[in-house]
């Protein structure tokens, strides 16, 4: 059996607003070159297996599965496409390296935002066509009553949620590869125009395009392709009540699970103490709060807090999303959870300029596929030999 | 470098119908229930979900998986769905098996499911945008078209004819007579295929396989539960899988490579030096009649262009000496198309343990071979099967 | 099927049951529009097509000539570069005749979609070349084939707006 699996190259396109200047190929050609030039390797001869993170609607093809080999180098070679969030591509990759048959697996995720013209009728198409879509409200709704139930249940405020947005679009002013970097004040959030109350326009992350590529390695393999691996210490991800009806609008069972499940293959008993940072979706600010709390990493209702007192901030002891995450570098749908996983490799590897965090060893990133799905996934990254 | 033996101990499946009153999610828990009654585990021990599911308009539902993971037993577990358009149906049975052979679970329920009814007015339509969107779509391209450009391809190069390809048909849908979930099973005169009228030129209306709606799933188990679950465990010796270039206008038809990738890929896994004389059953993904013959070749399981004498010769029939598709394929178990590989691969479970009742192969066979094909006639999926 | 499987579910519903609403259904029309990116290779190709060129872009490794252009060969994993005019004509490598539309409705008028391989664009075990409508030409089996030598037909220059549909169609070479 393998012993680890890391992460042994990577290679990123933008994020940008726009891009208009490149096909989704060659975002991902981009991406890839990176990514392989890092590791040293020639995807026709050395790679095992190639593996697409992507969504149908969200290219404007069915079964785009058909156009990924090409740009990556991977054709006549093993691919697969997993409709699911970058993180669930990056567990795939883990399993298919840990069944010990396969050595070298790269993983690309990417995000044409832009491209999609009504970004809010893909989403609706996602939800149930029965019982929900009727209703012809914009997606955004079910967020907005799940914060609602959030904040009145665990006492978080609107200001805490708010905070949020102005620690992670603050936090992207250093990261060049943002796409949203923003200098906000609290009235700027509390005072925008309302979405879905109690959702203001500040407080959901505006769309990105861009793409990430990684490439993954046994652990015997990844010694001789480079000095600095990332370990892929732990994995989890599981998915809850798709029905809105019947879902818990404010512990996040899914979420629990899936990072139970990657503590457990990590082997770490004491996340709190273990963990130097996380990179927690944060689609909509509430969302991080929310999310830290149902990885276990503070109590309900405290995430709030922390946020105010500046735990949670660069400095703080727990730094979250020090990218900016999703509200400061864009949504770039499913690769979102590539983004979050990249940000945490390249602090592991001393590589985050600015914003790089001192002395870390352990970092998390946290997915979640979004309104309306209970769909999350999670990777426990280290750089420890 | 030993890896973790994985088996199939169960397998479910709803009949495959043109239009179901049950809803997708309906359909799939119809699946899982039967895969998991077959072996008398509860949900409760199945630890992960491995779905697969082809182009999201059939289901009209973006993030299909979401959709679906009700009815897939994917509350509260972890759940990842594959997709690689038609070859889907093999594939997930894969994804099954390294959730397993990596070590984080010891058991899998593997579900594939299609509605393609519901995508109106006809199913036909999720496939106008498979097409490059820039270069072909504004030409108004249907699936028809390439099929028929494939289809003329390999009958060009052999010199083959419409007979040499129809005996397909009347084999398969004999085959599904036994069948019970089967859509068109009966026996049919090879004359009236012949007879058929044109569609798209070579591809007549009775070389097609059916839109249908129908589930199928899996149970997979690690070893030291597959011998607590069953005594004839079915394991899954070899797997492989390929994609050709999107470019598919620069390729050459008549040979589908990324088949004899994947199959190689598959046959090394299980240590298979002499696929004719090691493998007892072929179920090789029938969607046209011409397909099951282009496929038997990319398994190397017949000599290229040697496929449809192979078949005259009566080789490939449920008591020859290689038979294909003794399930009736889906030329006449019907087409959905997840769901359609799925059901190879739960016939080869069926077959190995001799409980394949009317379509049982004789002579006690111990391996099998399934693929599956789809894409932009791109992806090659293959599973080998063995039992002890 | 295994001894404790007796019957198998799934219920067949007539289209009928649909229209005469004893079956209750629910409508939805996504509003799935996108306006992609052609980027590089792609945004030349079509620059040429309004100037009434085929452009093919060259693989400095393997040295094909690749049509669709694009800025990586899927071969070599190597960037692409220097773009090339080609002559246009080419043959048919395959054919179809189509009588139905795709939702099975018959059409007025046969189409015969092809794949072109272009002059210019053979090497290794492949061409470069496209899918394209035939035209000038009868859709029967027995007047197309395989091999035939075809030219392309463009709309004339004003009508032209850089897309795949600036070409007409492709019609036989007449010889002589």
């Amino acid at each position: 059996m393998v012993e680890r699996v890391a992460i042994v190259g990577a290679g990123w396109y933008g994020y940008k607003s726009i891009t208009p200047e490149l096909s989704y190929r060659e975002i991902m050609y981009e991406a890839a070159v990176r990514a392989y030039n890092d590791a040293g390797i020639n995807p026709r001869t050395d790679v095992d297996s190639f593996i697409t993170v992507a969504e149908d609607m969200t290219e404007g093809t069915s079964i785009f599965d058909e156009y990924t080999p090409d740009q990556m180098g991977a054709v006549l070679r093993p691919n697969e496409t997993i409709p699911g969030d970058g993180l669930h591509g990056l567990a795939t990759a883990y399993m298919q390296i840990m069944t010990g048959l396969f050595d070298v697996v790269v993983v690309e995720a990417h995000s044409k935002a832009s491209n999609i013209m009504h970004p809010a009728h893909i989403v609706a198409y996602a939800m149930d066509p029965i019982y929900n879509r009727p209703l012809q409200l914009h997606p955004s709704f079910v967020a907005g009553l799940e914060m609602q139930r959030y904040c009145f249940e665990t006492g978080t405020t609107l200001e805490q949620c708010a905070h949020v947005v102005i620690k992670n679009r603050g936090n992207a002013m250093f990261n060049p590869l943002a796409a949203h970097p923003a200098d906000l004040a609290l009235s700027d959030v509390l005072n925008c125009e309302p979405v879905a109350e109690p959702l203001t326009r500040l407080m959901i992350a505006p769309p990105a395009d861009g793409a990430i590529v990684f490439v993954l390695a046994a652990e015997h393999v990844a010694r001789s392709l480079t000095d600095t691996p990332v370990w892929i210490q732990g994995v989890g991800w599981a998915n809850g009540s798709y029905s809105l009806e019947n879902r818990g609008w404010v512990d996040l069972d899914y979420v629990r699970l899936a990072a139970d499940m990657a503590y457990r293959t990590a082997g770490i008993r004491h996340p709190k103490g273990t963990l130097d940072f996380v990179e927690v979706d944060d689609s909509y600010a509430y969302k991080e709060l929310q999310h830290l709390e149902a990885m276990g990493l503070c109590r309900p209702g405290e995430a709030g807090v922390l946020t105010e007192e500046g735990a949670t901030a660069m400095e703080g002891d727990l730094p979250v999303n020090p990218s900016g995450g999703t509200l400061g570098c864009g949504h770039l749908l499913d690769a979102s959870g590539s983004a979050r996983a990249l940000e945490c490799v390249l602090q592991l590897r001393g590589e985050a300029g600015q914003r790089q965090l001192e002395d870390v060893t352990t970092g998390a990133a946290l997915g979640w596929r979004g309104v309306p799905t209970t769909a999350a996934a999670m990777v426990i990254l280290s750089n420890e030999d | 470098m030993r890896t973790r033996r994985v088996a199939v101990v169960g397998a479910g499946m709803t009949k495959f119908v043109r239009r179901s009153l049950e809803t997708a999610d309906e359909l799939s828990w119809q699946a899982a229930k039967m895969a998991l009654d077959s072996c008398g585990l509860t949900l409760d021990e199945i630890e992960c979900v491995a779905s697969g599911s082809a182009p999201d308009a059939f289901d009209g539902a973006h993030m299909k998986n979401e959709y679906l993971s009700p009815g897939s037993g994917a509350w509260n577990k972890p759940h990842i769905r594959c997709y690689v358009g038609g070859g889907t149906g093999v594939m997930t049975p894969i994804h099954g098996w390294y959730h397993i052979a990596s070590g984080l679970f010891d058991t899998c329920l593997v579900i594939c499911e299609e509605k393609m009814s519901s995508c109106q007015p006809h199913p036909q339509g999720a496939f106008l945008t498979i097409f490059d969107h820039t270069l072909e779509r504004p030409l108004g391209p249907n699936l028809l078209w390439i099929f028929a450009m494939e289809m003329n391809a390999y009958m060009h190069r052999y010199g083959l004819t419409k007979r040499d390809l129809a005996q397909v048909i009347v084999k398969n849908r004999g085959n599904a007579k036994h069948h019970p979930c089967a859509l068109l099973g009966e026996d049919i005169d090879i004359e009236e295929v012949l007879a058929s009228e044109a569609m798209a030129w070579p591809v007549q209306r009775l070389d097609v396989s059916p839109i249908s709606d129908g589930a199928v799933a899996l149970v997979l188990a690690a070893e030291h539960v597959a011998h607590r679950v069953t005594d004839k465990p079915v394991w899954i010796e070899g797997c492989g899988w390929s994609l050709e270039t999107s470019y598919w206008t620069n390729r050459d038809l008549a040979y589908p490579l990324q088949v004899e990738q994947a199959a190689r890929m598959a046959y090394d896994m299980a240590g298979i030096t002499e696929p004719r004389k090691q493998i007892n059953i072929a179920e090789p993904y029938d969607p046209f009649d011409y397909k099951e013959l282009h496929h038997l070749e990319g398994l190397m399981l017949a000599d290229k262009g040697k496929a449809p004498e192979m078949t005259a010769l009566g080789i490939t029939r449920r008591d020859g000496d290689l038979p294909v598709c003794p399930s009736g394929g889906l030329l006449g178990v019907g087409n959905p198309i997840a769901a359609a590989g799925l059901m190879k691969v739960a016939e080869l479970f069926w077959q190995l343990r001799g409980e394949a009742g009317g379509r049982q192969v004789p002579g006690n066979p111990k391996r099998g071979v399934a693929q599956a094909w789809g894409d932009l006639m791109q992806v090659g999926t293959v599973i080998v099967m063995g039992i002890a | 099927m295994s001894e404790r499987i007796k019957e198998y579910p799934g219920t067949y519903v007539k289209e009928r049951a649909f229209s005469d609403g004893s079956v209750l259904q629910t409508w939805w029309y996504p509003k799935a529009d996108y306006a992609w990116d052609e980027g590089v290779a792609i945004g030349r190709f079509l620059a040429g097509l309004k100037a009434g060129k085929i452009l093919g872009i060259t693989c400095p490794d393997c040295g094909r000539v690749l049509v669709p252009p694009r800025m990586v060969c899927e071969h070599c994993f190597a960037p692409t570069s220097n773009w090339v005019e080609l002559p246009g004509t080419g043959y048919i490598k395959t054919f179809s005749i189509v009588i139905v539309r795709w939702d099975m409705e018959r059409l007025e008028k046969p189409l015969i979609p092809a794949v072109i391989a272009l002059d210019g664009t053979e090497a290794l075990n492949a061409t470069g070349g496209l899918m394209h409508l035939l035209g000038e030409i009868e859709p029967k089996p027995e007047a197309v084939r395989i091999g035939m030598r075809v030219e392309p037909v463009w709309l004339p220059a004003r009508k032209r707006t850089g897309a795949i549909t600036d070409i007409q169609y492709f019609r036989p070479i007449k010889e002589g």
